[in-house]
């Protein structure tokens, strides 16, 4: 990947005087947020929009996403590329399945992420030990992951009951938690309709009612991911290899061991991510199931700026846009106010910064999403397939300046290239 | 001395190749004896099968889009740009080629040019978005193409359902007529034919050859795939390259489904095929961006995804052909970097060797080149 043309100096100085996003301000927006979606909801009278069923439903579907972006995060930030976590959530999606038939989910959980972990070996000797460049290497990956899980759908799930050449039998279930008194206590107050009260107590509800313990699991991951790569040694070290092998191996680390755990662990979290969606969403394997994710976690880590908490945002973004588009297009055309409201709020405030080419432009999505929304009923089922990758693209080339990768990301590094 | 350099170049060249088909036999063979199933008798099988009339002809009709799909990934490639896109692009293309020429009324070859002009448009300006962000927003091609794919996905399952007609339970675009169908050419020894767009292909391929190495464009384009730097040093506008390369790509991406339009489907319905663009990205890998390379290899894999239909008959999954690509292109790409370093090592010993002959210039054998 090409890197931007913008100076290395220049965006860490941009950064300091931006506005950090501390848990306050955090919490703040997100109450904001939800206080919107709920002034949306009592007007247009789509209850939908906050349910508690949304909520869990969106939590389920992030999972998925949300490990795929936490595997490029893994990968980018050794700086090594992964394209292939498509191919490893394959990868976890029928291992995942077939060890989850064989031997019980929780062994399909440990299987899927195995075979995404040995994706990621394969990904790491192409690309750490024999310098092969990180796209193609990750394009093979896919087509090879593709490959062999159709060959071993055909020669294994054929003739199995319920099984065949692209589908596996039906799966045993992962226990689900319900916290019981705050579950309930959360929805009967959701029924009452009261505006951010009740759609508070749907988020609470959601949160609390039937969570597979694996949604537990991996929404722990992000915090643990946070914590080991921003306030560790070993995090150090491995960011180091992804900002600058050579100053990093002038340290004496060993940035091919760096690089190679990195990348394992990258596809251990996508197999963790397929076998989700196999065992846990699905309660079965079929051919094409990953329908993309591994590629829209990616945009998740792009779209979250190489963060933990970024990529967390962007996932339960794109989950919750999935969850919406599940219970039908009426809910979809009400998020577009939504849509319209945060335009305005972004014009308004690129006109206060002075800045009104910005705020012309944002001004101008605001009016055409609102005619938009006017002048249809529902959006169209394939709009909302394809959000995220439009919203990814849009932030991509109106904020690319902003975003920051790893300085060395991509590119090909080779032991004692800098003596 | 430059005799001898250029065989042995040339054996480096087939030897990557050649390892990766040894490596894929190798892994294929292995999985086959896991299954409990004879890899010997497998493989001859699917020889037999191959190279029978009927099967070579319909392997060179699946090589025709194979190879399409390949040279719009390799003049990205060239550039040293990576047009993901090309699955996108050229489904995008088809389904508006289709809808266009199910609409129009025209004669036959009128209204066959224009699915053309209108394949190659559509499959030029969705990759020309791409070119477009990246020259002016620098935003990597690699993650907008994956995007636009997505995107093209949507926009045409959405057109589909929407304007498309309902012919049984599918839906699919209005059939072109029989007049508006590309002339098919005879195979020998079977009845089956071979599309007509095979010529259309091989005729892409030598524009291809010679707008790359006999152009002043194609150098230029050459030139910024190997350093941008040293191509702006002399005057070539990296920018307008960049979108430039991508229209090419694209439009050659907008050529892809043609083949199976014009002389197979007539019509764009669900079933249409997806999935060429990433074949093509192999195919491209392996075959170097070298239009000959690309056409072996667009007939290898076409050749194992035809010879592999035997398979079925004999209780073996026909699927193992897709481990054997996969390990190939990874094989490939591995082999290809190998040979690379070695050359360099080659290079920078005779570089060295030369200087320390040179008495004048008075440095230590091996100095860094």
């Amino acid at each position: 990947m090409t890197d931007t043309t913008s100076t290395t100096l220049d965006p860490r100085l941009r950064r300091q005087s931006r506005l950090r996003l501390s848990p306050a301000v955090l919490l703040l927006g997100l109450a904001v947020l939800l206080a919107l979606l709920s002034a949306i909801r009592v007007l247009t009278g789509e209850g939908n929009l906050t349910s508690s069923g949304t909520v869990n439903a969106a939590l389920g579907l992030a999972v998925p996403i949300g490990m795929a972006g936490l595997g490029g995060l893994w990968a980018e930030r050794a700086g090594v590329v992964n394209i292939g976590l498509e191919g490893m959530l394959i990868l976890g999606t029928w291992f995942g399945a077939w060890a989850g038939f064989t031997w019980g989910p929780w062994a399909g959980v440990l299987a899927g992420v195995m075979g995404g972990a040995l994706g990621g070996l394969l990904h790491a000797v192409a690309t750490v030990s024999f310098g092969v460049d990180h796209i193609i290497s990750g394009v093979a990956i896919i087509l090879l992951a593709q490959g062999a899980t159709r060959y071993l759908s055909a020669e294994i799930f054929t003739g199995l009951e319920g099984g065949g050449s692209t589908q596996s039998p039906r799966l045993g279930d992962i226990g689900t938690l319900t916290v019981a008194g705050v579950s309930d206590a959360a929805r009967s107050v959701e029924a009452r309709g009261w505006f951010l009260v009740s759609d508070l107590a749907a988020v609470v509800g959601g949160l609390t009612t039937q969570v597979s313990l694996l949604t537990i699991l991996a929404v722990a991951l992000i915090p643990l991911s946070y914590y080991l790569l921003w306030r560790t040694a070993f995090g150090l070290r491995l960011r180091a290899c992804g900002e600058n092998p050579v100053a990093a191996e002038s340290l004496g680390i060993d940035v091919y061991r760096m690089k190679y755990v990195a990348v394992v662990a990258s596809g251990a979290f996508a197999g963790l991510g397929g076998a989700f969606l196999s065992i846990v969403a699905a309660s079965i394997y079929r051919e094409g199931q990953t329908g993309g994710r591994g590629f829209i976690g990616l945009a998740a880590m792009i779209f979250g700026n190489w963060r933990p908490g970024g990529l967390a945002a962007g996932a339960a973004l794109f989950g919750y846009t999935d969850a919406l588009q599940l219970r039908g297009g009426q809910s979809v055309h009400a998020l577009l106010l939504l849509v319209v409201v945060l335009l305005v709020a972004a014009a308004g405030w690129s006109a206060l910064r002075r800045r009104p080419r910005a705020a012309a432009v944002a001004a101008a999505f605001a009016v055409a999403v609102l005619v938009w929304y006017l002048s249809v009923d529902a959006v169209p089922g394939p709009f909302t397939s394809f959000a995220p990758h439009l919203t990814t693209l849009l932030v991509l080339s109106l904020a690319a300046q902003r975003l920051r990768m790893p300085a060395a990301d991509g590119q090909a590094y080779r032991r004692g290239q800098g003596a | 001395v430059s005799g001898r350099l250029r065989l042995g170049a040339l054996a480096l060249t087939l030897a990557a190749p050649a390892l990766a088909v040894a490596v894929a036999l190798l892994m294929s063979t292995v999985t086959l004896v896991v299954a409990g199933n004879p890899p010997l008798e497998t493989f001859r099988s699917m020889l037999d099968y191959g190279v029978q009339p009927r099967s070579m002809a319909l392997t060179l009709n699946t090589g025709t889009y194979y190879y399409l799909s390949a040279l719009a990934v390799a003049i990205g490639f060239r550039m040293n740009m990576f047009n993901i896109g090309v699955d996108g692009q050229y489904r995008l293309a088809a389904f508006c080629a289709a809808a266009v020429g199910g609409a129009v009324t025209l004669p036959g070859p009128l209204r066959i040019l224009l699915v053309l002009v209108v394949a190659v448009l559509v499959g030029a300006l969705w990759a020309g978005i791409a070119g477009v962000l990246k020259a002016t927003r620098g935003v990597s091609e690699v993650i907008s193409t994956i995007m636009l794919n997505a995107i093209a996905t949507g926009l045409v399952a959405y057109l589909l359902t929407e304007y498309g007609t309902l012919e049984g339970n599918d839906i699919s675009t209005t059939p072109l007529p029989e007049s508006a169908h590309f002339p098919s050419l005879p195979f020998p020894g079977t009845s089956q034919t071979v599309y007509g767009f095979v010529v259309v292909a091989a005729l892409a391929g030598v524009g291809y050859a010679v707008l790359l190495n006999r152009t002043r464009f194609g150098f230029d384009l050459r030139a910024t795939g190997i350093s941008e730097t040293a191509a702006v040093a002399s005057g070539v506008d990296v920018r307008r390259m960049v979108v430039v390369a991508m229209l090419l790509s694209g439009g050659m991406a907008g050529l892809v489904g043609m083949p199976i339009l014009l002389g197979a489907a007539y019509s764009y319905g669900v079933d249409f095929p997806a999935g060429i663009g990433f074949t093509g990205i192999a195919i491209a890998l392996v075959g170097r961006n070298s239009p000959v390379g690309i056409a072996l290899g667009a007939l290898l894999f076409a050749f194992l995804d035809q010879s592999s239909q035997i398979l079925d008959l004999e209780g073996i999954a026909r699927e193992i052909v897709l481990i054997m690509q996969g390990t190939i292109v990874l094989s490939v790409v591995v082999a290809y970097e190998l040979v690379r370093r070695y050359r360099l090592v080659q290079e920078q010993r005779q570089v060295g060797r030369a200087l320390a002959g040179d008495e004048r210039a008075g440095r230590p054998e091996g100095a860094p080149a």
